[in-house]
């Protein structure tokens, strides 16, 4: 009897720690993800405050130097003006010659990658030379672009060698993007064209292109976006000037002649020019534009998915 | 017939221009290669291979100069290094906050703002960093060499500047791709966790996180290849002269040595800097191929 009591008790300790146990664990687990809720709440707060940060500052300090005569005049000492509109002559340029050039190109290889091409060597080694591509840092752009385009060709520091070095960089961005839109035109929209007595050129040109449309034109927002955002490719291959053309016809040589974007003007302003009024009062037009350009992707891209979804 | 040829040549046409654009990415890869190396190895034998990767002195405009670039490298490998160690962390727990914790409207707050870091020029970055955070830690300084004799002050253009901006700058890049990857766990996984009594912390951190690792890792991957390629921000927070990279000295990086002696080098200075370059292009390669591989084994795993 008295054994049997004492094993009893025993047993009940033994459930009775088990509980404890159990009880202090579930304690623990509480305390443990609690802690990894805060890490977890503070990590996000980090990137809006960042954020929310950059923006205010640059548009506090920033604000009061963007005027009309900011953007429509050239910094002159003689004149007494600060401007930067050669700076933003430049950055036009420099992403019409890219974009256009740029675009047919990578759209063209988007449309033979999708449309064309069977699975094979000759594929994979585009997919593998884009993918490169899109790795490559900006930097090497530009001494490749300086050495090849600059000097191996000949055409110095200008606007064109830049263009030129830009048009590698964003390549992968619109061949991705026209491939993403591809890959969404239903095969039936094929089917029925070619059935219809359609070639396969009239048919991309009629029916696949201009379905994939919204995707090509966010690959060239987005690429247009990292032109304007874009410095280390571009100075050693556009250079710095920042002159205006005196007349319209002085236009078309510029592309042969040096010209920095506004990018690189808000390098050299913060950096050996110490013109820090300058630097902000570009800092704030490329922020408005960054947000400008990030809008009009997401647009797009709601866009885009309504189609998808229909 | 005539109409018939026609359409059939026109058809050729389009093919082949077709081709030929799908070729210009080969076509440029192909080039940026051999220049880097055509340019980038003549140093290599002018100075001495060993001379100029192991050596420590930097002095390209003295009277009897020296190229040792051993330095600069380590700087690039202990930069990217720590702005991964303090950047990996909040982005994977930021796509965790984004995926699993956050209600939509909050999400729908966080996750602009994220993009938006994607988008922000790097200049600006730099701008901000020699703005806010040099005087920060030049007062740092001050304060922790207030004593030294060895120290060279830096006005606070040092190594931890460099890491704080690259290791916000590759948060975008971390967090996007960890989202995605995260997103991609069925939810089937989930919910036995959860049916078998782990909490939600639980769940997310022992099953949903472990499977969506290589997702995550490639995330990882493209943000080495982000901090190393990373050049005008962190040119104008890093400092100028060629140091060991110690937290608080002024140092360069294979890119920052790169934008700012390019201008004026010239002669074997200017080879040298070529050199840089390829060792640069040499890493990259290395990120590409690892994340390539990765890539395919995800897709082998689908």
């Amino acid at each position: 009897m008295i054994n049997q009591a004492s094993i009893q008790s025993t047993i009940v300790s033994k459930d009775l720690a088990s509980n404890i146990s159990l009880v202090s664990k579930l304690n623990k687990r509480k305390i443990k993800d609690g802690i990894l809720y805060f890490f977890i709440y503070l990590s996000a707060a980090i990137s809006v405050v960042l954020l929310a940060s950059i923006i205010i500052y640059v548009l506090v300090k920033g604000y009061d130097k963007v005027s009309l005569s900011f953007l429509t005049s050239v910094t002159s000492v003689l004149k007494g003006t600060v401007g930067i509109a050669g700076n933003i002559l430049n950055t036009v340029i420099i992403i019409l010659i890219t974009m256009l050039i740029a675009t047919p190109i990578g759209v063209g290889a988007a449309i033979y990658l999708n449309e064309y091409a069977k699975p094979g060597r000759f594929v994979s080694i585009i997919e593998f030379a884009t993918e490169t591509l899109s790795g490559i840092p900006s930097i090497i752009f530009g001494l490749f672009g300086m050495m090849f385009f600059g000097q191996t060709l000949g055409f110095g520091y200008s606007l064109l060698t830049g263009s030129l070095t830009l048009i590698l960089m964003v390549l992968p961005l619109i061949t991705r993007n026209t491939q993403e839109a591809l890959k969404t035109v239903p095969d039936s929209y094929r089917h029925g064209a070619i059935g219809l007595g359609s070639g396969k050129w009239h048919m991309i040109r009629t029916i696949l292109i201009p379905s994939s449309l919204p995707g090509i034109i966010t690959g060239v927002i987005l690429a247009i976006g990292r032109i304007v955002g874009e410095s280390a490719a571009l100075l050693f291959t556009a250079g710095s000037a920042k002159i205006l053309p005196n007349t319209l016809a002085d236009l078309f040589p510029k592309v042969f002649q040096s010209g920095g974007t506004m990018t690189v003007q808000l390098y050299l302003s913060a950096t050996s020019e110490g013109d820090f009024d300058t630097a902000f009062g570009i800092a704030v037009v490329l922020l408005v534009l960054v947000f400008l350009i990030n809008l009009a992707t997401k647009k797009l891209a709601a866009r885009f998915d309504v189609t998808r979804r229909k | 017939m005539n109409s018939r040829i026609k359409v059939n040549s026109t058809e050729l046409i389009a093919k082949y221009v077709f081709i030929v654009s799908a070729a210009i990415a080969i076509f440029a890869v192909a080039s940026i290669t051999v220049y880097m190396i055509a340019k980038g190895t003549p140093a290599l034998k002018s100075v001495g291979a060993v001379d100029l990767l192991f050596g420590t002195s930097w002095k390209p405009t003295a009277d009897s100069p020296s190229y040792g670039i051993l330095y600069i490298i380590l700087t690039s490998i202990v930069g990217t290094t720590a702005s991964i160690l303090i950047g990996v962390p909040i982005a994977v727990l930021t796509a965790v906050f984004l995926t699993e914790v956050a209600s939509k409207r909050l999400a729908a707050i966080v996750q602009p703002a994220v993009e938006l870091l994607a988008a922000i020029p790097s200049v600006i970055y730099g701008l901000l960093g020699l703005m806010l955070l040099n005087p920060f830690m030049f007062k740092l300084e001050k304060i922790l060499f207030n004593d030294s004799e060895t120290h060279q002050f830096t006005g606070g253009s040092n190594l931890l500047s460099a890491i704080i901006v690259l290791a916000i700058m590759i948060l975008p890049t971390v967090v996007n791709v960890s989202v995605s990857s995260i997103k991609a766990v069925s939810f089937d996984l989930r919910a036995a966790s959860l049916a078998l009594g782990a909490s939600k912390i639980q769940t997310i951190f022992k099953v949903t996180l472990p499977a969506a690792k290589s997702g995550i890792l490639t995330g990882v991957v493209l943000g080495i290849g982000r901090a190393l390629g990373e050049a005008m921000a962190i040119n104008m927070v890093a400092g100028g002269s060629v140091n060991l990279p110690l937290p608080f000295s002024s140092v360069r990086f294979l890119t920052t040595q790169l934008v700012s002696e390019m201008g004026y080098a010239e002669g074997i200075h200017r080879q040298v800097l070529f050199t840089v370059g390829l060792v640069l292009y040499i890493f990259i390669m290395a990120v590409n191929i690892v994340l390539l591989k990765l890539r395919k084994e995800a897709s082998a795993n689908d």
